[in-house]
């Protein structure tokens, strides 16, 4: 069982969240400049990291927040846990 | 030797003392025409049709632990045809006639029982689903019957048909070709008759790395030195994404646990496999009279083998939904293994971008009962570089030109297929 430090609601079982996937995926920028190229990799290929990955959580039973979580696929120790913000994205864009 | 009656009775009479292994125990050469990675029923399997349809024999598989350790010793064992995709459809209903001659062509008993799968429905929303997928299994040519709650009760005894039910059962289809087999058997079924066609089966030997020039295959690194080969196929289920790393590939795979477990062994109450959507479960009795039990994924990317509590909470609800009388057994293993997901939720049977590196994996949570199309088709693949017609939709191009394979269609998500 995962206990996810949620940084509201302090650490809080597993079964209290909704998995969003991995987290590490940056959508392709939008509208005309997106290539097929783009969206096939955004889609559907990944890292799938063994070891530290980066993924996203929803606080259903919760503040119904969304968290972004780095997690060891083989030990599941969590390694971090923020808050999912917009300004979060890399690029800086919202 | 040849397995049959007689060579039971004459080692019967000598006491069981001369038995000789099943396969011989291969120290790796320098070089092969095809190396193999994996040793689970997929490998093996691509091996002996190798040595057996294309006269390939200079053909090692390597395996990292011993054969049929990893999802084909842990699986539940189903094997139907039951899918709505024609290419899907042909490909699983292929391996399901080999299914049927495998313990001959073997000469090893898979013991492959033909008990009937059953899936059930609990809303009208369900009924049209399963009822639209079996008049597509019957217009593509497989068995398939839709069965009523009058037809369920007398086919399933205890089965809980309780109108009060949180979920009451409304029906039910069935393929009564579908069932189950012995998951060892398998491997060491094709162990034997690979072996025997002069196959190099090498336990204990880890792939740590590839030869990778201009753009092609030329070997592989292991724990136990390097080995030449111009044709590599990997079959390593749940490492799929940890290999082709190795060789500089991304794939379009998770890798996700999938757990089962099984209850102390019961007297016969249950004779075929029912399995319930709604409940996310299903259940079989194995012939020691386990009940055995499995259900969804875990929900998240792991690859720890090791499942958790709330997944075993879920299923055994379920499972004492359907049979009542399971809240009385006891628990006697759980398990996880785990499973190459892929993001449409069908399989990986493909060139890749790497010259002479061919990809069988993304089986998701369905590979066992394709195990010997799956061979069939990657050995195809690795003879003559050429697709094989039943594995051309499988195609890891398929992801960039759109033609993806979703049987449920819901998205490129793979903890929720
Ligand atoms: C709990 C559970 C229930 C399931 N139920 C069903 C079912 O009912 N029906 C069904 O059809 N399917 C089922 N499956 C799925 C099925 O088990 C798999 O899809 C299938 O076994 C994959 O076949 P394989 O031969 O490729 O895998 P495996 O048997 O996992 O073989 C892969 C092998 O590769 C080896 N390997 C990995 N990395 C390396 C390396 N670097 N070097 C050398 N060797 C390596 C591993 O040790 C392993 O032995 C289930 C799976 C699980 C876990
Ligand atoms: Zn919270």
């Amino acid at each position: 069982m995962l206990l996810l430090p949620c940084p509201f609601c302090g650490a809080r079982a597993e079964t209290e969240f909704v998995f969003g996937g991995d987290g590490s995926v940056a959508p392709p920028p939008e509208g005309e400049n997106a290539s097929d190229a783009a969206w096939t990799e955004a889609l559907y290929f990944r890292d799938n990291p063994r070891g530290a990955h980066r993924e996203l959580w929803f606080h259903r039973h919760g503040c119904r927040r969304w968290i972004a979580v780095e997690r060891d696929t083989v030990s599941h120790a969590i390694l971090r846990a923020e808050l999912l913000v917009p300004s979060a994205r890399k690029d800086g864009q919202a | 030797m040849r397995y049959s009656l007689l060579s039971l009775v004459r080692n019967a009479l000598s006491g069981h003392r001369h038995w000789r292994p099943a396969w011989r125990d291969a120290a790796p050469k320098p070089a092969y025409d095809v190396v193999i990675v994996g040793g689970g029923g997929h490998g093996l399997a691509t091996a002996y049709y190798l040595a057996r349809l294309h006269g390939i024999g200079r053909v090692a598989v390597l395996e990292k632990g011993w054969i049929g350790g990893g999802n084909t010793g842990r699986n539940t064992t189903i094997i139907r045809s039951n899918y709505f995709l024609p290419a899907n459809a042909h490909f699983y209903e292929h391996a399901l006639k080999l299914w049927e001659g495998l313990s001959r062509e073997l000469n090893y008993n898979i013991m492959f029982s033909q008990r009937g799968v059953v899936n059930l429905f609990h809303s009208p929303a369900e009924r049209e689903g399963w009822t639209r997928r079996y008049n597509m299994m019957r217009l593509n040519g497989t068995d398939a019957e839709v069965l009523t709650r009058e037809r369920l009760a007398a086919m399933l005894p205890e089965l809980s048909l309780d109108p009060g039910a949180r979920y009451p059962v409304l029906g039910g289809v069935i393929q009564p070709r579908g069932g189950v087999a012995r998951h060892d058997a398998v491997a060491w079924g094709y162990a034997r008759a690979a072996d025997r066609l002069g196959v190099d089966i090498i336990q204990n030997c880890e792939v740590t790395g590839f030869e990778i020039g201009n753009g092609r295959i030329a070997g592989v690194e292991t724990t136990r030195g390097a080995i030449r080969a111009g044709r590599v196929g990997l079959c390593v289920a749940g490492h799929s994404g940890t290999l082709a790393r190795l060789a500089g590939l991304r794939l379009p795979i998770e890798t996700h646990l999938l757990q089962a477990v099984v209850t102390e062994p019961v007297k016969p109450f249950l004779s075929r496999v029912v399995s319930s959507g709604a409940l996310r479960v299903y259940v079989s009795q194995t012939a020691k009279g386990e009940v055995l039990i499995g259900g969804p994924l875990d929900g998240y990317n792991s690859y720890s083998q090791r499942g958790a509590w709330p997944t075993v909470e879920r299923i055994l609800a379920g499972a004492a939904e359907l049979y009542p009388r399971i809240r009385r057994l006891r628990l006697m293993r759980q398990w996880a293994g785990v499973m190459d997901m892929s993001m449409d939720g069908s399989p990986i049977i493909s060139a890749t971008p790497v010259g002479g590196l061919f990809l069988n994996g993304g089986w998701c949570y369905g590979g066992f009962k394709a195990t010997p199309a799956a061979g069939w088709c990657m050995a195809h693949l690795l003879a003559t570089g050429a697709t094989h017609d039943l594995g051309r939709a499988f195609a890891l191009d398929r992801f960039r030109t759109g033609h993806i394979l979703t049987e449920r269609g819901e998205g490129p998500q793979p903890h929720l297929h």
